[in-house]
């Protein structure tokens, strides 16, 4: 095996071993929930529902296209989430700014509903980015200041902004008469489609919010300080940097980001806003930005798998008769295995990667472990 | 071998051609050692040479590929630690194993409990057995006191009565002075005399020449996982250690030339700082390091230098008190702006403070300096100009790699240092502050840095050395401040000072022989 062979697979070892483990309890958790309620053992049951789901997501132009649009919420929560990786913070939150991202982007959007599309998209997608940052912003302020683990404050910041949502919804943004409560369509701030029937132009800025992913984290001197901040605290405050200022800045930025993929989902997909709005993007962010060891192109291709799952979910229930919630179970395992990374990587025998990623599964217990050191 | 040495008798261990591979790198290949019983057999060599790897098999934690190990003449496969103890040997840690919070009885029986009837601990025998062995060998310990209350020389003594309480006959003390004063290091060595005479047999890992000359019987020096000789005190001396160790011909003492030191650099008026428990620890300190000279700093660690070297760089916000670099009051000052003073600083902990470890060698070495021209254009990194000095550097420091995008955990400790020391000394600098800038390297790399820190000082620049090694302190000096407590207790001359004198100064702050330095604390210059 030649050098460059080697070193990819000690990167992909573990994502690709992860998948397929899951995708086995996936078919065992299939074929043994058919075998409890029918009596009856099918093994070709589980490649029957993994059929459908592949040509669901992927198996025509429609499904790829809305493969593509599933896609890029996930990939903006992925981002949100990884950076935070990288700067050492568990940002679990993501799922909070992406609520208010798509909470400021339909207030603004429904304001402008009638103004012109090249003036209605752009600044309701940034409202949202600003109310995401936001959202953002709080824990980072808080863990500055007082020490408080970003991970218990965005655990209640998600809880916090349901409310909000919920209290926005039904109150001020209410159209007088409906039904039940919920907003005006945001009209001509809807996202374009440019791809198939709904292909919208997220497809186009999401991925290249990941490629300024990559360029912030490793050619720019901010992303080296959040990069040596999240790697080694210690060795940031020796080396002049300011944790206080990173923590802060990595957690808005990080909240922009969620707040973003919320915003992307509403104008492109919802387009309005009901009580109940919401979705598990930013939490299936998590398992993305690991999935994807926090490197962009990782995220992107973890994202996709995701949106995929996603999309052919259906299909799925439709053809094969297995629930849609299978790909939750599937997400779920996935994530498992990541975490319990070292086991896996004994059990497979794999040798210790040393590549220029740090491992994002040690980042993740690094992180959980709470050490804050801020002075 | 020897067979004129004191102790001649059947080995009480034995390991015979013990060869152990890793992955790239022969750690031990056919070593071939014997510890005779009541020996105290000193184990020599480099960090990386292989001593840890050969003490891990005999210990039961590494299997060796090749070779038996014999113990009273009999074969023995060690499979883990517990084989190890039952067989009779014994390992007292560099970094203890001790659990602070709970008294020296209960550390002692921790894991080998006697219980009676019900699982209750039956603490009076065992108290009586940690007397009695106490009593034995001469360093009796008071088995209600809790460990964490102990000082560090006691605290190594509970880890040989551990290893006593558990009938060790070998006992393996790695690198057991490193954290001991001079008097501190004479007592442990007067415990082990007296547990030699009873019989024991004492494996002494050290790198410290002048250490194993004078309490080892033998003396077997290992060098890239080879055997490369074997002496007795008699026979030899530190040079010839140091040539065996190291493989070529070292200096070990710096030639540190004279100093022509201009006006103050460094100017510290009655600081005090707190840690972070919020406790005083440096107490109203006046100090001042001219340019071109090194004053060194020497205390027992603890003594609050830590402290005081965190107030300087910026680290930490002193409570009261002045610091001002060429008449620039710098007191304060967050560190960023500290080293845009011109302040380097090689801290004493470098894989937590002073490198990345996974990052690239090229990263680490702009780690202080990367938000300056040209390694970022605006707020662009400029990766050319930051792999052009990581190169030169590389070179110029003899940083032993294979490419400056290796990561800094790859290296070697002596080379990982050196990447602190070519960041930091390749700054345009006025003052340089270096804690422990040695501390666990090996022979080569100290000679190097010791050099380069010589280069240093003849260059101009004020150099504040903190080291808990004494000698270094000795070594490289122009003037020695001894800080005992968070307060100055005496300043010498770098080269008239005397070991002992300074050494008294460490352990007891002067009181012991009347030593009033208050007059002198801190009248520098």
């Amino acid at each position: 095996m030649s050098a460059r062979l080697s070193r990819a697979w000690a990167i992909l070892a573990l994502p690709l071993i992860s998948i397929g483990l899951s995708v086995i309890v996936g078919s065992l958790v299939i074929v043994f929930s058919q075998w409890l309620v029918t009596g009856e053992l099918q093994a070709g049951l589980a490649l029957d529902a993994y059929g459908a789901l592949v040509s669901g997501s992927v198996g025509s132009e429609r499904a790829i296209v809305n493969t593509l649009i599933n896609t890029m919420p996930l990939l903006l929560g992925g981002l949100a989430v990884g950076l935070g990786f990288k700067g050492g913070l568990f940002n679990i939150g993501v799922q909070g700014q992406f609520l208010m991202g798509a909470l400021g982007s339909v207030i603004v959007g429904v304001q402008l509903r009638e103004s012109p599309a090249l003036i209605a998209i752009p600044i309701s997608l940034v409202a949202g980015m600003i109310f995401g940052a936001a959202w953002g912003f709080i824990p980072g302020f808080l863990k500055a200041v007082s020490g408080a683990h970003e991970v218990v404050t965005t655990i209640m910041l998600n809880f916090v902004a349901i409310a909000i949502l919920a209290a926005a919804v039904s109150g001020p943004l209410n159209v007088i008469g409906s039904q039940s409560p919920q907003t005006l369509p945001v009209g001509n701030a809807s996202l374009p489609v440019i791809l198939g029937r709904n292909g919208t132009i997220a497809i186009i800025y999401a991925p290249i919010m990941a490629i300024l992913y990559g360029w912030l984290l490793f050619r720019t001197t901010r992303g080296f300080e959040i990069r040596v901040a999240g790697a080694s605290p210690d060795a940031a405050r020796y080396a002049g940097m300011s944790p206080r200022h990173l923590i802060i800045w990595t957690m808005s930025v990080s909240g922009m980001l969620g707040g973003m993929a919320g915003a992307t989902d509403l104008l492109g997909a919802t387009h309005q806003m009901t009580t109940t709005y919401g979705t598990t993007v930013g939490f299936d962010a998590i398992a993305v930005a690991l999935l994807g060891r926090t490197n962009p192109l990782g995220i992107v291709l973890s994202a996709l798998l995701f949106g995929a799952m996603r999309t052919g979910a259906s299909a799925m229930q439709i053809q094969a008769g297995v629930p849609a919630d299978l790909v939750g179970v599937l997400q779920a395992t996935i994530l498992f295995f990541l975490i319990i990374g070292p086991v896996i990587k004994r059990i497979f025998r794999l040798k210790d990667a040393k590549t220029g990623l740090e491992d994002s599964a040690t980042t993740f217990t690094a992180t959980y472990g709470g050490e804050a050191t801020i002075r | 071998m020897t067979s004129e040495s004191p102790q001649v008798g059947a080995p009480a261990l034995e390991m015979r051609g013990i060869t152990k591979r890793y992955p790239g790198v022969v750690a031990n290949d056919s070593i071939d050692l014997d510890i005779r019983p009541g020996e105290i057999h000193a184990l020599l060599g480099e960090n990386g040479a292989g001593k840890t790897t050969l003490m891990n098999i005999l210990y039961g934690l590494a299997r060796p590929d090749e070779g038996t190990i014999l113990i009273g003449g009999e074969e023995v496969r060690l499979t883990g630690p517990s084989e190890a103890i039952r067989r009779g040997i014994s390992m007292v840690h560099q970094h203890f194993m001790l659990v602070p919070v709970l008294t020296v009885a209960e550390n002692i029986i921790l894991g080998e409990e006697t219980t009676v009837r019900g699982g209750f601990l039956d603490r009076s025998e065992a108290h009586k057995r940690i007397v009695d062995l106490g009593r034995r060998f001469g360093f009796e310990v008071d088995p209600e006191v809790k460990v964490g209350s102990l000082s560090v020389g006691w605290q190594q003594r509970v880890e040989i009565l551990k290893a006593l309480y558990r009938n060790a006959k070998v006992l393996v003390l790695d690198e057991p002075t490193a954290v001991l004063t001079p008097q501190e290091t004479q007592e442990i060595f007067e415990v082990l005399r007296r547990l030699a005479a009873e019989g024991h047999s004492i494996v002494f890992i050290s790198h410290k020449l002048y250490e194993v000359l004078e309490i080892a019987d033998r003396i077997t020096v290992i060098r890239r996982g080879k055997v490369v000789g074997q002496r007795v005190p008699a026979e030899t001396n530190e040079e010839d250690l140091a040539e065996m160790m190291v493989g070529r011909e070292v200096s070990l003492t710096v030639d540190r030339g004279e100093s022509h030191p201009a006006g103050a650099a460094l100017a510290i008026q009655g600081l005090v700082v707190r840690d972070d428990r919020g406790r005083e620890v440096v107490h109203a300190v006046d100090l001042e390091v001219r340019s071109g000279e090194i004053l060194g700093i020497a205390g027992v660690a603890g003594n609050g230098q830590d402290e005081l070297v965190e107030a300087i760089v910026g680290l930490r916000k002193p409570t009261r008190g002045t610091v001002s670099l060429e008449g620039i009051d710098i007191t304060g000052l967050r560190s960023r702006d500290v080293y845009e003073h011109g302040v380097g600083y090689v801290p004493a902990d470098r894989h937590r403070f002073g490198l990345v470890l996974s990052f690239s060698i090229a990263d680490n070495l702009v780690l202080t300096s990367y938000h300056r021209q040209p390694y970022s254009r605006g707020l662009l990194r400029n990766d050319e100009a930051i792999r052009e000095a990581a190169e030169e550097r590389i070179k110029a420091f003899d940083i032993r790699t294979p490419s400056a995008d290796a990561k800094a955990a790859t290296l070697s400790g002596g080379n990982q240092q050196k990447v602190v020391i070519a960041r930091e000394f390749s700054r345009d600098l006025k003052l340089l502050v270096l804690d422990q800038p040695t501390r666990g390297l090996d022979v080569g790399s100290i000679e190097f840095i010791h050099k380069q820190i010589i280069a240093k000082r003849n260059a101009g620049t004020a150099i504040l050395l903190v080291s808990a090694e004494l000698d270094e302190i000795l070594d490289l000096s122009d003037r020695i401040a001894v800080v005992y407590r968070g307060k100055l207790v005496g300043l010498r001359d770098g080269r008239t000072a005397e070991k002992n004198d300074v050494g008294l100064l460490m352990a007891t702050g002067g009181r012991a022989n009347g030593d009033s330095a208050g007059g002198e604390t801190g009248s520098a210059a």
